[in-house]
Order: C-alpha cells, then structure tokens, then sequence
C-alpha cells in the first residue's frame, strides 16, 4: 500500500505540473494532461484511505501520516466538485499543490498509531471526519480564489494588467466562486461540529469538553460565521471578502497543526 | 516553366493619396482580371484591393512581361501616370510572393496587426477571380492554402484576441469584472462618438438597460430612440448610481460631474456591488479618486489607451508566432509547386505503374511452378505492358512542356494516380 501512496504522490505532483505549465504556456494540452492526473491521483487516494479503512474498520485518521492522506484526497476531490460547477482552470495548480505537498507530507510522516479502540467505531466520529475535513478543503479553495481574487483585482485597479489579467477569470465569478467555497464549508464545519458535540456525549457524556481544537474550531466557526453575516447584511464582498478568506484559512490551518503541536487535547495523538 | 509573381503597393509603400486614387472598386476588378489574363503569358491572375493596399497575383511564364502588364492596366484603369506610383510598388517572385499573401492574408501585413476584414476581402476577391475564370490550379490551390494558413495563424496565435479600439478595451475590462454583462445596467451621460460606440457594443453583449442623461434633454431622447433606453435628468445621476453597473462619462463639462464623497455615500446602499467608470471626456467628468474606493473602477481615456498599448505590444509578440507557421506553409506550398515540374511526373508515374505491375507479377509467380524462360516471358510482359500505359499520358505531359501551360494535366495526373503521398 506504501507504494501506491508513493504513486498518488507522484500523479498530484505531475498534474501540479501540468496546471503550472498550463498557467505560463495557456495551452489546453496541459490543462487536460494536468485534470487527468489529479483524477488519476483522486482514485488511487481513494483506493489506499479505503485499504486503510478495510483494515482497521474506522476512518483512516489515526496519525498525522493518514490524516495527511485524507487532507489530499478531500482537497482533490473538492476542487473537482467545484470545477466541475465555476470551472476556474487555474485554480486546478493550487489544488494539486496542496494535495501533492499533502500526500508528500504525509509519506515524510510516520507517526504512531492510536490503538483502535471500540469508541472510534462510530457513525458518529464518520460523519465527524468526513464534514470536517471536506469543510476544511472548501475554506482552503476560497482562500485560493481569494488570492486569485486579489491578483486580478490588483491587476484591474493598477491598471498595469501584465501576467494575470489575461489568465484569469473576471472578478465576479472570483467573487461568487470564494463565496460559494465558504457556504459549503462554513455549512459542512457547522456539521462537524454537531456530529462532533454528539459523538462527545456518547463517549465522554459530555458536549463540550474545552479541548484546545473544539476552541478553535469554535472561533473558526465564528468567524466564517462573521464572513458570511457581514456578506448578507453590509455588504462585505470583493476585495474585502478574499481577504477575510485568506485570513479564516490561516486560522484553520492553525486549528489544524497549530493546536496539535503547540497545546495538549485529546485531538493532538490524530496530528502528530 | 510557369512562375508566381505579386505585385503590389500598401500603406507602408504609399501615402494615403496614391493608394485612394488607385483602389480599385468591383466592377472594376472585373474589368481588370479580364484585361491583365493573357493566354499566352499570363495564365491566372486575382486581384484584390483595400483601403491601405492593391494587390495582384498572377501566374506567368514571363514574369517581367507579366509585371509590365499590370503595372499599365492598373494605370489605364485608374487613369494614374504610372511615374506617378511607379516608386511604391513592390514586386515579389516565387517562394517571396507565396509568403506575402500569406502574411497579408493572416493581417500580419496590416496596418493594425490582427485585423479580421482583410481575410473576407481576399476570399471575396478570389470569388471574383473564379466567377470570371481567370484563376487556375495554382491560384486556387495557392488561395485555398491561403485561407488555411490565415484561420491556422488566428487560432493558434493570439493576434486577434485583445483590444485595440477605445471602446472595445472598455468592453473587455467590464467583462473582466462583471463576467457576463446581461443583467447589468449602464448609465451614458453626455454623447460622443467612442462612448456611443461603447454602448453600442454592450448592447451587442446584451446588457439590461440602458440610461441616458444629457443636459440638453431633447438630444437625450433622441439617444434614448436610438439604443432604446431610457432618458434621465442631468440632476437624477446620483440616484441613478445607485441602481446601475457601468457609467460611460462623455460631456463637454469643465468641472467634475460625479465626486468621491457622492460615490462613497452611495456603495453601502449597493451593498458593494462594484461600479466600473469609464470616463471618455477630456477634461475628466469622473473624479480619478473614485478608483481608490472599494469595488469601483475608473478608466479615463489615458487608461485606456494604456490598456491598448498593451495589447498592441502583445498581438506584435504574438505576430512572430504566425511568421512561423507562415514560414512552414511557405515550405510546404513549395514542395507541390515543385512537383508540377513535368520531369518529376513522369518519373514518378511510370514507378508507381511499374510498383503495381510487378507486385502483381510477384505474387502470381509465387503461387505457380514457372521455368526460367517462361520467367523472363513474363517479365518481358510486364515492361511491355508498363510502356504502353503510360505512353500516352507521358506524351501528353510533354506536348505543351515547354510552353509551360500543362500544369492543369500535371495537377491531373498526380490526383488521378495518387503520387503526392
């Protein structure tokens, strides 16, 4: 199973490659070739968080080594969901990027495993898993379009319109693509967590437990809570918006490694 | 053997005054074509004419003689001394002549690099050239690939793909803002050519609306009639911000129209949706400061032309792709003018008889028990039989060899048996 990871690794970092070419050389070939690799690399990072699950009967996130796995697998598989809807092509090199630097990440780290044990054998802690990490992938993609958003929009403001004006999309799917990216992840995060608070209270009897990560992802939902709010009523959109995007995505990778490494919970033993 | 030879003057060899004397106009054309085809020494000629060029292509077995001829009709035809135009026309001969009718073709040639007419005129003036049977096989063929290698060099490069008119740049910059424009509402305030032309173009992209303000109220509705949209008073602007997307700004006022602080006041209430100003009058009507608030955009005329530059410095960029596809199909076109040499012709017809003949043979003989002299029998039949197949199409291709006019049947006999493969 180690050599199909080493596979997946190389088929994002390829289709990386091909989007990067694509983004300077503007030939469709690339694109293409760059689209079939990631697919490509989706399947077979399907297949090894479904070797994984086979064996040891719960979601594959017991280390940081297979965390690292499913974050790739979630980013790919959004992006697809995405294009597939705003098709915004360049944004396909920032997505095998991050799932390639995942997967990569993910080989470089072997930690220990947490004993199966009987409590993480819930539907539960799946749902848990599954929304978190979807809702995560979604807040990194605004955070790609909202960088995006930023270069065009600099682009058009300056009035020097040089290397992205041309490849680029206009400002207003950027913007509805951004904003679409933080309904479905601020949606599926607000799942995580209720599943989350659910799942506590059959294994802990307990909701809320003041863990570091639930803190967190508490203010990370607060925030985004905050984007949207300020979107529907005052009218927080544009430049604005991508760079609250930028800013969530920051926090949550925080949420996401910061936490682990820097305090103590009972998520830490997942991340390290 | 027959030769290509252009003649031809444009906006680079000749000043405006020549070339408006010498364009010449349809029926004209018609007339001309007629007159230049010779049938001993000029075969096939087309000629096309644009406001920045002439242009004649002929096919001659005497080039100089041919050059001569057109150079006197085009005077008698335009009633020009020839001394009068004589120093700007360029001549081209051959593989040089192949290339710039390519290059004029694919608007590589043109004044304003990527302009998509001057493909249309050359095919209209080929049509022409057709309906009065003064093109032959090397024309058409030559003109065919022309238009091949002119859609080629459009597609694969990008000089056609940014603006290079005021109006259109303006057009492009908000579709990079807005995406689509069919639920978008424009305000026109003031008239002037380039801002009706704007509206003209978005209309073309199907915007929703139109608003028009003027101060002087009666030409207000006459725009109005024209775009069918709707006329505002000069003092309503401020309200009218508020609900549409594009302002396009073109009075003859001295003093701002539309300042900051208004636009300031007015974004909350749009909940940021973003404005784009395009400000044509000189002096400005738009304050340039409108630009630093949040979601709202300010092109004056200076950006504008800026925008243009730009793009003219790419599609130049983007040119030096096209030379070189250019480059490849003059090579190409080359390899079959060659070929309808007669010497090469009938080399190659009589091996492909022969090829087929004895691959037959070949295999008959395999399959049946033969004594050596029935072999050479046989063999003896075949070279008979190769002879006197192409006996007669050989002597055909060599009757009028040297008077240059059989490239129809050497053009003929390459289809008929295959041997450009």
């Amino acid at each position: 199973m180690n050599d199909l990871i080493i596979v997946t690794s190389l088929l994002y970092v390829l289709s990386a490659v091909g989007y990067i070419l694509f983004l300077f050389l503007q030939k469709q070939y690339y694109h293409r070739l760059g689209h079939i690799f990631l697919a490509v690399g989706f399947f077979c990072n399907s297949i090894v968080i479904g070797y994984h699950y086979a064996k040891v009967g719960q979601v594959p996130v017991r280390n940081l080594h297979e965390t690292l796995i499913v974050t790739g697998w979630a980013i790919a598989g959004v992006y697809f969901a995405f294009h597939y809807k705003f098709k915004i092509k360049i944004l396909g090199g920032y997505a095998a990027l991050i799932a390639a630097l995942s997967i990569v990440a993910s080989i470089l780290a072997s930690g220990n495993f947490v004993e199966s044990q009987p409590i993480f054998n819930s539907v539960w802690l799946i749902m848990h898993v599954v929304s978190i990490f979807i809702g995560h992938s979604s807040f990194a993609l605004a955070c790609g379009v909202g960088l995006l958003y930023i270069a065009q929009e600099n682009a058009i403001k300056n009035k020097k319109h040089g290397f992205f004006y041309k490849r680029l999309p206009s400002l207003d799917l950027l913007d509805s693509t951004g904003y679409a990216c933080i309904i479905t992840g601020f949606t599926l995060l607000t799942i995580g967590l209720i599943t989350g608070f659910v799942y506590a209270k059959t294994v802990w009897g307990r909701f809320w437990s003041w863990d570091p990560k639930e803190v967190w992802s508490g203010i990370v939902w607060l925030l985004y809570a905050a984007i949207l709010h300020g979107r529907l009523t005052v009218g927080w959109r544009g430049r604005k918006a991508a760079i609250m995007a930028i800013i969530g995505f920051a926090v949550v990778l925080f949420t996401f490694f910061g936490v682990n490494f820097l305090l103590k919970g009972h998520h830490g033993v997942f991340t390290r | 053997m027959l030769e290509i030879v252009l003649l031809g003057l444009n906006h680079k060899t000749a000043p405006v005054e020549i070339r408006e004397c010498l364009a010449v106009s349809k029926d004209e054309t018609a007339a001309m074509l007629g007159a230049i085809k010779e049938p001993d020494s000029i075969n096939e000629v087309v000629l096309f004419s644009t406001c920045n060029r002439v242009e004649i292509l002929m096919v001659a077995s005497d080039k100089t003689k041919a050059v001569e001829t057109a150079k006197k009709q085009l005077s008698a035809f335009k009633n020009v001394p020839l001394s009068k135009f004589e120093q700007s026309i360029y001549v081209y001969e051959g593989d040089e002549a192949v290339r710039h009718i390519f290059r004029v073709a694919s608007s590589l040639d043109s004044m304003m690099i990527g302009e998509p007419q001057i493909l249309g005129q050359i095919k209209e003036a080929y049509l022409m050239a057709t309906k009065r049977k003064t093109s032959g096989v090397i024309l058409n063929r030559l003109l065919h690939r022309t238009f091949f290698v002119a859609k080629r060099v459009r597609t694969e490069t990008g000089i056609g793909s940014s603006a290079v008119s005021i109006s259109y740049a303006a057009i492009e910059l908000a579709r990079k803002i807005f995406g689509l424009l069919e639920d978008k509402k424009v305000l026109l305030i003031g008239a002037g050519e380039m801002a009706e032309l704007a509206v003209e173009h978005l209309i073309r992209n199907k915007v929703k609306e139109i608003f028009i303000a003027n101060r002087t109220f009666k030409n207000g509705v006459e725009l109005a009639r024209r775009f069918g949209g709707n006329v505002i008073s000069f003092e309503e602007i401020t309200d009218f911000i508020k609900q549409v997307d594009i302002i396009i700004s073109s009075t003859g006022s001295s003093d701002i129209i539309i300042t900051k602080k208004q636009v300031k006041q007015i974004m909350p209430g749009r909940k940021n949706r973003p404005l784009f100003f395009i400000d044509i009058a000189v002096p400005r009507d738009i304050d340039p400061e409108i630009n630093k608030l949040n979601n709202t955009y300010v092109y004056d005329i200076d950006d504008l032309n800026g925008v243009i530059d730009e793009n003219i410095e790419d599609r130049n960029k983007e040119a030096i792709k096209g030379e070189r596809i250019i480059d490849e199909a003059v090579i190409n076109f080359k390899k079959w003018y060659d070929s309808l040499d007669v010497v090469p012709t009938i080399v190659e017809l009589r091996n492909k008889i022969d090829s087929i003949v004895s691959a037959e043979v070949e295999k008959t003989m395999q399959s049946i028990k033969l004594s050596e002299s029935d072999r050479e029998a046989l063999s003896r039949m075949k070279n008979a039989l190769i002879n006197k197949i192409v006996h007669n199409p050989i002597l055909l291709l060599k009757r009028d060899g040297c008077h240059g006019s059989n490239s129809i049947y050497i053009d003929v006999v390459r289809k008929l048996f295959k041997l450009d493969d």
